[in-house]
């Protein structure tokens, strides 16, 4: 049974979590607002915008969804997208895992569901650093819940301003995606195949821009994965692999 | 812009994305404590984030709002990419990047004539 110093240690690791997510946080903000605003205009109901909050908590592809949305695609091709834009998180999974060997399914499933880019961060750190502590699903547990409450608010938040604000959508607010993920990508480009991924991901979906239903962004996803993998299989030193993490 | 979705379709697509996101959070946080990924998938998912990134900005850069091509100096998405891959390329910095590209696109807005 817990003993006093257990639940404190505990409750510890979770305010420490929290706390370490801050700044992550504060760079959400605005993409949570933007997301709330531009789902609406797009044309997605109330209830199916904090659907997608509450349920799905997946930034990125939240906003992709929200933009085919609203250029009419199916809605099997944007789960489709989505699965592609998020698999980036079976890496962060594989990487947390030999962490969390310990924990029982009740763990397991909600700090999965939770996972996010900010989270991972922050959790990775910490573990590489405190590999010892046997609470360190807390701080997981605490940053996360920090980031899942926060999307909500700022969900709501960005609802509210996408209807008061008349013709939200003609501003071009998807900018801030566009800007945003050119902020994730180009710092990642730091070898000569994470470079041809980068050109030759842009070059097929400028090619394949007029296929139907966006089909263009997964041939140039693939494109993209496939040069890229090769180029670092056929380099002659080791030292253009890029960082799994 | 509009959206042609039914109710129905909204809980499919909330249903469908909830179910491919924890596809691709669940199973390796639960096995790879056990179970190590193929080499070779787990060096070509590091190609991920970047490859399907950049595909997804590309149309939106170039044929802004699903319109027509858009390749000119008018065009105040790609000015403010360009801008903000030239800030992210020397500070390497996220919120710098986003907050003049932003500041580019919106300056770029008011400066030229509508198009």
């Amino acid at each position: 049974m817990l003993n006093n110093s257990q639940t404190s240690t505990r409750r510890q690791e979770f305010f420490l979590g929290a706390r370490d997510t801050i700044p992550l946080i504060i760079g959400s903000i605005p993409f949570g607002i933007i997301f709330g605003a531009i789902a609406i205009t797009a044309g997605l109901s109330v209830w199916a915008v904090l659907g997608l909050s509450l349920i799905v908590f997946a930034g990125s592809a939240q906003f992709v969804a929200a933009g085919l949305v609203g250029q009419g695609a199916t809605v099997g091709l944007i789960v489709l997208t989505t699965f592609f834009v998020n698999l980036r998180h079976a890496l962060y999974a594989a990487s947390l895992g030999t962490y969390l060997r310990h924990l029982p399914q009740r763990w397991l499933i909600p700090l999965a569901f939770l996972l996010t880019d900010e989270t991972y961060a922050a959790v990775i750190k910490r573990f590489q650093a405190a590999e010892q502590s046997e609470h360190r699903h807390w701080y997981f547990l605490g940053s996360a819940l920090a980031m899942y409450t926060n999307w909500q608010i700022c969900t709501v938040i960005g609802i509210v301003t996408g209807q008061k604000l008349a013709g939200v959508s003609d501003w071009g607010l998807e900018i801030a995606m566009v800007v945003t993920f050119i902020g994730i990508v180009v710092p990642l480009i730091t070898t000569r195949a994470m470079f041809t991924c980068c050109v030759v991901a842009a070059s097929v979906a400028v090619i394949a821009i007029d296929l139907p239903n966006q089909l263009g962004l997964i041939v140039a996803s693939l494109a993209g994965i496939s040069a890229g993998y090769a180029v670092e299989l056929f380099s002659p030193q080791s030292t253009d692999k890029p960082k799994v993490t | 812009m509009g959206s042609n979705l039914s109710g129905l379709q909204e809980a499919l697509l909330i249903l469908g994305m909830m179910l491919v996101t924890f596809a691709a959070r669940y199973p390796l946080l639960a096995l790879s404590g056990r179970v190590r990924l193929p080499q070779p998938v787990e060096r070509a998912l590091a190609y991920v984030p970047v490859a399907v990134l950049t595909a997804i900005c590309i149309p939106m850069v170039l044929k802004p709002g699903g319109g027509d091509w858009q390749l000119s100096v008018s065009n105040p998405y790609l000015m403010a990419s360009l801008v903000a891959i030239a800030v992210a390329w020397i500070t390497r910095h996220l919120l710098l990047t986003i907050t003049l590209g932003m500041l580019c696109f919106f300056a770029l807005r008011l400066l030229l004539p509508l198009t």
